[in-house]
């Protein structure tokens, strides 16, 4: 009996410190992350960084205001391409699918969101850069194609999650299905709904595989759509590379930067979600 | 009192009949009780979800302005066949109706579904209001049939609020959530939604199961007030409460209805030993 007792309360310790330390360990890469970016990129933010231009090799200084710029567009542009899509395939699954037809939709969303994101900008590449050359229309185009994944299937889950009984009190007063998905399961999902296209989003901001590939870089501004435009990732990537002190430097500012901007998005949509009352996943 | 005679729409009288005229009447395909107005009525109604049948060929008379309670156990296909009545079922892709289910005389297979369902409303057994305000989940079904101009929507609330007894426990916070309110509430609530949209029938799916006795007391009130303007069906299981509120029972068991007769007769004397069974609790 006390052998046993002993066994029990052993078990139990070593399995409470494992998993203890594991998650203090996952925690703690990302608290590391965020310490290091600070260190060397926060603490040298300056607000030359948001409103200057580039500065020539050779200079110091200088900003990339022109990559926040581009970033804003480019996202701006995967977004007007990946949510429309995403959201009303996603309605289309939650609702309106025949399971057959619907299981092999969702098959391949997941296959497209597995696909690696180098893969996507070659295809961009392929399709849109040889002919027109490399463009903010491009890289917004692959980046909406990376988004359309996540808003089908996060707008899917929410949606499904409405409870029957609502559609149900919709079709008994007389509405259509189609009404009743527009004026009662939306509606009652739209804080989930919102919050996967903002993680999503979030999650394409930092991508910098199919950009290279689609919208380049530039240390200028960029007028327009037709033209390569600079980001905040591929900046991060082409100045941690440079052999200057100084762009690293930029870098590692761009880096703390860009990663603010996710973090700001991620805690915006989980204080959306909860505010509704779902539990934040 | 020759045993041919029709039955009276009086129940007390029907009590005094005796009971051995009643195997005889239930022989016929269906009654018409003399003085009262038929509201619906089905002819052999066959129900299918997939290859079980769940319904039996039923035939039936509700009147209007009449309450009308469906009784059985669990799995006997009375809110099944309360979901025939709107055709709500047809959300279940491999169910299928068979038969002849007429309103006001035409036949509601025949009729557009979302103009059936503004004439005939129904009120589930969980209180299901939208996440809405108080005020736009009655607003919700004159909405979307464009029936109430946008001008008169506010009295039309505070009216249909009214009919389901909830105007002056609710009229201060009709812009709060229909979550803030009560369960009993709720439901009362969902009430005042189906009556927004002014319907002929009220069909009540179990409308109390999940509510204590003085909100269920409040409910039942409100049913006594409605059969004015409405022609009420309720499912429930609970026996007295068929037996407080129905002018009219029904009794189901297995896809089938063995009875239907006033509530008096299928509570004091009723005609089958199925019913009487059930009645006194001897299985169920």
């Amino acid at each position: 009996m006390v052998f046993h007792r002993f066994r029990r309360k052993a078990i139990n310790a070593v399995m409470l410190t494992l998993t203890g330390l594991c998650t203090l360990m996952a925690v703690g890469t990302l608290v590391f992350i965020l310490g290091y970016l600070f260190e060397h990129g926060g603490r040298s933010l300056t607000l030359d960084f948001f409103t200057k231009l580039p500065a020539p090799v050779g200079e110091t200084g200088g900003g990339m205001a022109n990559a926040l710029l581009g970033s804003a567009k480019l996202l701006l542009l995967a977004s007007c391409i990946g949510v429309p899509i995403g959201f009303l395939g996603g309605v289309y699954l939650a609702e309106f699918g025949r399971s057959g037809f619907s299981s092999v939709v969702r098959y391949t969303t997941d296959l497209l969101n597995g696909v690696p994101s180098i893969v996507i900008g070659v295809f961009a590449y392929t399709l849109i850069v040889l002919r027109h050359g490399f463009s903010t229309m491009a890289g917004g185009i692959a980046l909406g194609v990376m988004m359309i994944p996540i808003a089908i299937r996060s707008s899917e889950e929410f949606m499904r999650a409405v409870p029957l009984s609502l559609r149900e009190a919709a079709m008994a007063l007389g509405a259509s299905k189609t009404r009743a998905v527009f004026t009662v399961v939306i509606p009652a999902a739209k804080e989930g709904i919102i919050t996967g296209i903002m993680l999503d989003l979030a999650r394409v901001a930092g991508e910098t595989a199919p950009l290279l590939f689609t919208s380049y870089g530039n240390n200028f501004w960029s007028p327009g759509w037709d033209q390569p435009t600079a980001a905040l990732p591929v900046m991060v990537y082409n100045y941690a590379i440079s052999p200057f002190e100084d762009w690293h430097q930029q870098a590692w500012s761009a880096g703390f930067v860009l990663l603010m901007l996710v973090l700001t998005v991620n805690i915006m949509a989980r204080v959306i979600l909860s505010r509704k009352g779902h539990v934040a996943r | 009192m020759s045993p041919m005679q029709a039955p009276s729409p009086q129940p007390a009288s029907d009590v005094t009949m005796s009971s051995q005229t009643f195997p005889m009447q239930m022989a016929e395909e269906k009654k018409q009780v003399a003085g009262e107005l038929s509201k619906l009525s089905t002819t052999n109604l066959n129900f299918y979800y997939g290859s079980f049948q769940a319904l039996h060929g039923i035939s039936m008379q509700v009147y209007a302005n009449r309450v009308t309670a469906f009784i059985g156990p669990s799995g006997c296909g009375k809110s099944t066949f309360l979901r025939t009545i709107n055709r709500m079922y047809e959300t279940i892709r491999t169910s299928r109706a068979e038969g002849e289910i007429l309103l006001d005389g035409e036949d509601i297979f025949r009729l557009e579904v979302s103009e059936l369902r503004k004439r005939v409303g129904m009120v589930f057994q969980r209180s299901n209001p939208f996440p809405k305000s108080i005020f736009d989940n009655i607003a919700y079904g004159p909405r979307i049939n464009g029936s109430v101009s946008r001008s008169g929507m506010k009295d039309h609330v505070e009216q249909s609020l009214r009919r389901a007894a909830l105007w002056d426990e609710v009229k201060d916070k009709l812009n709060a959530s229909a979550y803030s309110l009560s369960g009993g509430q709720q439901q009362r609530l969902c009430i005042a939604r189906a009556l927004a949209v002014d319907p002929e029938v009220l069909l009540l799916d179990e409308p109390c199961s999940a509510l204590d006795p003085i909100a269920t007391a409040k409910i039942e009130d409100l049913i006594f007030q409605l059969k004015d303007s409405c022609t009420i069906v309720i499912v429930t299981h609970n026996m007295q409460q068929a037996a407080r509120v129905a002018d009219y029972t029904g009794f189901f068991l297995m896809g089938k209805l063995i009875e239907f007769d006033t509530t008096t007769v299928i509570f004091k004397n009723p005609a089958r030993k199925e019913t009487e069974d059930y009645i006194t609790g001897r299985f169920g």
